[in-house]
């Protein structure tokens, strides 16, 4: 029992990581007033920023070059986001439709220039290894747990959750962007910058989400190709509206999905699990969600402005 | 002569309308100046210019003698300039602190130090004896408190020029009367008022000097404590008006409208109409007043059927329609103008003829077996616009959106009085019109009413209610609190029951 | 005004390409070279079967495109098209295989099959929003997954062919593959598929244009409030409109997996789904305007791999101006405004 815990809960966090950070990059973006179903795309454009620069680097500059994929993977994700950012904000275009534009345009520019430059649409990398953290991961019972065989970057990505969630809701920063998500007119009529804050919004997501694509490309999967990470996008959608745009609940719910993910790979292996089809594991993530949604109804709105274009002129 | 305030020569244009055209205001500091004119006047967009949320196109703005370019909320609130606006600009979910501090909130460490913030805003709330929750969210507070929170949001601020744009509309008498003292003595204490309203009486009550707007152009300022009433009216839409209805008497017959007991909830699960009887008869328009926000919205949605009553009963001439859906009720003989065009009556994204057919479209002749019949459509569109005089662009194919309001209205009510409903429930319909389109409005209700129809008229207008009605019941907190007769009683009467007085009812 | 409106999708067009060529300067390839091999292999050369091979591709985008546009229309976005056109396109290929009738029985049972499958599966996000108001966004992209998964487990426990990642073939009765259809199109996989698919065009705008249901539809996508006022029944015409959608992408499902295809592939949501997205954009919502999108788009991915081993450009190049192309088209809104202002500039440089 105990191996099985220590097999599973440290590969859930691993899991958990990438969807995590997306899923706060989708609540920055959402809480600022702009829907982003692009964050699958955003990602894909991280994933491969990461591996093509850990590629590239990887024989001047050894194991570090992972964090410079990871850099350039949030670097590639936040600029990819800005045309989200134009298309939604300045054009106030149908934000759903411009996000939608986006995964399109991510899925086919990677591949098209993995094969530009590498002449394959797969590029595969060495990533991050798992290593046991010092000190923490002796401590009896949660040491092996939460800190063994885990991924730098893991404690990266909790982090980022921390510091967001303090300025979110402490730092005048936070009350402005949220602001804007929910009464723009009022933001605007005090002199707060909306059109700024979205981009802004747009832009952290755009980040946070091209991280998260690093980090999958540099933890559980050493590769970059669609199929690795295709979907974990819309996961974090999902995460998002599950943990009610909220960071302490978008980690349960990321964790949620993060385990529900590991113990369907691990199905394979458990005799007693291995017998259950695959289908429920598969499906699992999106029909919870279905049943959160209709369960919390009532509340399931999100920021009250997000999915409006903001029109100075109707003030 | 020492102005605080100037704005010279200022012109705005937005595509196609000119707001503004060359609009002069000049005021004193300590003043108090009413801004009076019709909905779409311009005065607004004067004020927002000065509130730095537009720029002008052409002109001067100058604030304590200096030229200045306010071209932002920010760039005004540093000059003292803070406006209060009629529809609140609050975010529904953070605390009455919160929105008070947005934008301007002050840290310690970094962090935004609340407790500061609510103890600054305790002092000023007392001073001006402003009432508020510093901790309540706005989502759970009353619409007085909320106005209040607006009114502190500049006094934080430090503003020292205050504009308040059309602050009574949503305040019972009673408020009103405490708001004209908050503005006296926020005056006395040397600040400078300027209030955007077209309330012939606010301004006769406060207001020292009255710039009037038409139209976009500045006709007039006027000494207020020598300027009457009538003058005033006349000088804002530009020729004598006459405030009374031509009225004939009511010829009654049988009892056409009853409710009994009617108990309806809104949506947050809180009793909106407490047990409201009526009874209205044919050839009768019986008035519904009261302050917004006491039931009317939910009592109009449960008669109509958009909203399911918890208990009572309602009859269309003796038959119960209590339990029908929409349309049925609409073929039972109920006919409604809604209180948001725009909203409710049109789809503005539809051309005039198709919202002519929007309540029969499923019916014969427009179509048969689920397939339209253009041509019956068109010819019926044609008919109603030639008998109401529907003014647009392109006739039966012009879109709704491009229409005027008055013209919209025109063709909501030519739409609905072609069915013949006996009973028709109208709500606040010359909202947003020019004086020219309320009188026709009211002409043609007048006109049904003699034909033998029932009209059940909602309006936060008292004037309205006053001179086209024949009874009135006055709504407050869900109930009905009194039916007077409209010759028999006066302003003063209805606004202490709006504000919850009670007189005994008639039935 | 309706002038501008036009406007907008040629602009789009011609932007997204312009921008392809762009993109492949920078990457160091001759656009014009790339671009006419593209033309070159659709067909436009005068290549029979490759033209056939761009009708095929048509033939699924004008499905899936009205299916978008449709919901659009009826105010809804519909981009549960991909998992309603695998869900359709299972149901086919599981008839198709597991049945055995004569062809004239088997093939309208298969596409019955394909369009009760997607009306069903778009039938759940129609009532979770007309219920519980959740967004047919949300519960689309959830239902996507969903169908994928079911598909990837059912497959091989149903109907499991000789890999495991795919389905064992259907029985040629079931194909809508017709002899004489192939032989003019010398050998292209072109189908009566496109038959279906023009078929529908009409049947959508006549839905939409001269009955009354169209008349209510429209008018629930314009304004709720006044359709509820009106006394529609609003929800009841939410989820037929997100039915019918459903159906068009079942069908679309048929034409693509017993027509171009003859069985299923477990694991992926079919690109044609989010492709329609950007058809019914392009067409703006109409169904003729969709029946021209489609074709762009057809001959785009009819001719991308021969653009790809004619002149080492990377096909990925046709989704990227796609992409383009929608994004230009969304953000038309300014576009539209911008085309305005230029009009009123010229008329007082005119008047001067």
């Amino acid at each position: 029992m105990w191996d099985i815990l220590t097999s599973i809960v440290p590969l859930a966090i691993a899991y958990t990581a990438p969807l995590l950070i997306i899923a706060m990059g989708g609540l920055f973006s959402e809480r600022s007033g702009v829907v982003n179903i692009g964050l699958e795309g955003l990602m894909g454009v991280g994933a491969f920023a990461a591996a093509y620069t850990m590629l590239t680097a990887a024989p001047s500059m050894g194991p570090s070059s992972v964090y410079l994929g990871l850099l350039a993977a949030a670097l590639a994700g936040g600029v990819f986001s800005l045309l989200h950012a134009f298309a939604s904000v300045t054009m106030r275009s149908d934000q759903v439709v411009s996000g939608t534009a986006i995964n399109i345009l991510s899925a086919a520019i990677t591949v098209f220039l993995a094969r530009s430059l590498t002449g394959s649409a797969n590029v595969q990398i060495a990533g991050l290894i798992k290593d046991n953290v010092p000190v923490l991961s002796k401590i009896p019972v949660i040491g092996p747990l939460l800190f063994g065989n885990a991924y730098s970057s893991t404690y990266i990505v909790l982090l980022i959750v921390v510091v967001s969630w303090y300025v979110l809701y402490y730092r005048p920063f936070g009350l402005r962007l949220r602001a804007c998500g929910e009464n723009p007119q009022a933001a605007d009529s005090l002199g707060i910058n909306v059109q700024r804050m979205r981009y802004i919004g747009v832009a952290i997501s755009g980040i946070y989400a091209g991280l998260g694509g690093g980090i999958v490309i540099a933890t559980y999967s050493w590769e970059f190709s669609p199929l690795v990470y295709s979907g974990l996008g819309f996961l974090a959608l999902a995460a998002l509206i599950f943990g009610k745009w909220n960071p302490w609940g978008v980690l349960g719910a990321s964790l949620f999905f993060g385990l529900a993910k590991t113990v369907a790979d691990m199905s394979k292996l458990f005799e007693s699990l291995n017998n259950l089809p695959n289908i429920f594991f598969n499906t699992f993530p999106y029909i919870v969600t279905l049943i959160a949604l209709v369960l919390f109804s009532k509340n399931a709105a999100g920021p009250k402005a997000a999915g409006e274009p903001y029109d100075p002129g109707k003030r | 002569m020492d102005y605080i305030i100037e704005m010279l020569n200022i012109r705005k244009e937005f595509t196609g309308i000119v707001a503004n055209d060359n609009i002069t205001l000049q005021v004193k500091k300590g003043e108090i100046h009413a801004l009076l004119g019709e909905n779409g006047a311009g005065k607004s967009t004067l004020m927002s210019i000065l509130f730095g949320l537009y720029q002008p196109d052409k002109g001067v703005i100058k604030v304590r003698g200096k030229e200045v370019k306010i071209t932002n909320p920010n760039i005004a609130n540093e000059l003292g300039i803070g406006m209060v606006h009629q529809h609140f600009k609050l975010v529904h979910n953070f605390t009455v602190t919160e929105n008070i501090i947005l934008g301007i909130e002050k840290t310690s460490n970094g962090r935004i130090d609340i407790k500061a913030a609510a103890a600054k805003i305790q002092e000023l709330s007392n001073r001006y004896k402003l009432f508020v929750d510093p901790h309540a969210k706005i989502e759970d507070i009353s619409v007085g408190m909320q106005q209040r929170v607006e009114i502190l949001k500049m006094l934080y601020r430090d503003a020292d020029i205050l504009i308040f744009d059309e602050p009574t509309a949503v305040l019972t008498p009673q408020e009103i009367i405490e708001l004209m003292g908050v503005i006296r003595s926020m005056a006395a204490e040397g600040k400078t008022i300027l209030i955007i309203t077209h309330k012939l009486k606010e301004i006769k009550a406060v207001a020292e000097n009255c710039t009037v707007i038409s139209k976009g152009k500045s006709i007039a300022t006027v000494d207020v404590a020598e300027t009457s009433q009538e003058r005033l009216a006349e000088l804002m839409v530009g020729r004598k008006v006459s405030f009374k209805v031509e009225k004939q008497p009511a010829k009654l017959g049988e009892e056409a409208f009853r409710l009994e007991n009617v108990n309806v909830m809104n949506h947050r699960g809180i009793h909106a109409v407490k047990n409201v009887s009526l009874s209205a008869r044919q050839g009768e328009i019986l008035g519904i007043a009261g302050i917004e926000g006491n039931g009317q919205t939910e009592l109009i949605e449960a008669i109509t059927g958009l909203r399911k009553a918890e208990s009572g009963k309602i009859l269309i001439k003796g038959a119960d329609i209590s339990n029908m859906d929409v349309r049925k009720r609409s073929e039972s003989g109920l006919g409604h103008i809604p209180e948001d065009r725009h909203k409710y009556g049109l789809v503005l994204d539809f051309t005039l003829e198709d919202n002519m057919i929007l309540e029969n479209y499923y019916k014969e002749p427009f179509s048969k077996g689920g397939i339209l019949n253009r041509d019956k459509i068109r010819s019926y569109a044609d008919n109603l616009i030639k008998q109401f005089d529907v003014r647009s662009a392109q006739g039966p194919i012009t879109k709704a959106r491009s229409m005027s309001g008055g013209n919209q209205q025109k063709a909501i009510i030519a739409r609905e009085v072609d069915r013949s409903p006996s009973v028709m429930i109208v709500a606040q319909p010359t909202r947003g019109l020019d004086v020219g389109a309320i009188e026709y409005i009211h002409k043609r209700l007048l006109e049904e009413r003699d034909k033998g129809k029932t009209i059940i008229l909602f309006s936060l207008e008292l004037d309205e209610i006053l001179n086209v009605s024949d009874r009135i019941a006055v709504m407050f907190n869900g109930e009905i609190v009194g039916i007077v007769n409209a010759d028999d009683t006066n302003e003063n009467e209805l606004g202490l029951m709006m504000a919850g007085g009670r007189r005994n009812t008639d039935e | 005004m309706s002038k501008n409106k036009l406007l907008i999708p040629l602009l789009a067009v011609l932007l997204g390409f312009v921008s392809g060529a762009i993109v492949m300067l920078i990457t160091g390839h001759n656009p014009i070279e790339a671009y006419s091999a593209l033309l070159k292999g659709a067909g436009f050369y005068g290549n029979i079967k490759r033209l056939g091979d761009t009708l095929l591709n048509t033939t699924t985008l004008i499905l899936t495109g009205l299916s978008i546009a449709f919901a659009f229309r009826t105010g809804l976005f519909n981009i549960g098209v991909p998992g309603q056109m695998l869900m359709g396109g299972f149901i086919a290929v599981l008839i198709g295989a597991k049945l055995s009738y004569p062809a004239a029985i088997h093939v309208p049972l298969a596409v019955i099959g394909a369009t009760v499958g997607g009306a069903c599966w778009a039938f759940v996000p129609g009532i979770l929003k007309a219920r519980f108001r959740i967004h047919e966004v949300v519960s689309g992209i959830m239902m996507n997954y969903i169908a994928m998964w079911s598909v990837y487990y059912f497959v091989p426990v149903l109907i499991p062919g000789n890999f495991n990642t795919e389905s064992r073939p259907i029985i040629q009765t079931a194909s809508l593959r017709t002899e004489w259809l192939s032989a003019i199109f010398k050998g292209s996989y072109v189908n009566s598929g496109l038959f279906i698919a023009l078929f529908c065009v009409v049947l959508v705008w006549w839905i939409l244009e001269k009955t009354t249901f169209g008349y209510e539809l429209k008018s629930v996508g314009f304004n709720i409030h006044a359709s509820k006022y009106a006394g529609m029944k609003v929800n009841r015409n939410m989820i037929l409109s997100l039915m019918i959608a459903g159906a068009l992408a079942g069908l679309a499902g048929a034409t693509f997996y017993i027509g171009y295809a003859d069985n299923i592939k477990i694991g992926m949501l079919p690109s044609h789904g989010f492709d329609g997205i950007a058809v019914a954009l392009l067409g703006l919502n109409n169904p003729f305007g969709v029946l021209l999108a489609a074709l762009l788009f057809g001959f785009m991915n009819a001719g991308r791999l021969f653009m790809q081993s004619a002149t080492n450009v990377p096909n990925e190049l046709v989704p990227i101006i796609i992409a383009i192309i929608i994004f230009f088209a969304a953000t038309s809104l300014m576009l539209q405004t911008w085309l305005q202002r230029v009009e009123k500039l010229v008329k007082r440089n005119g008047d001067k």
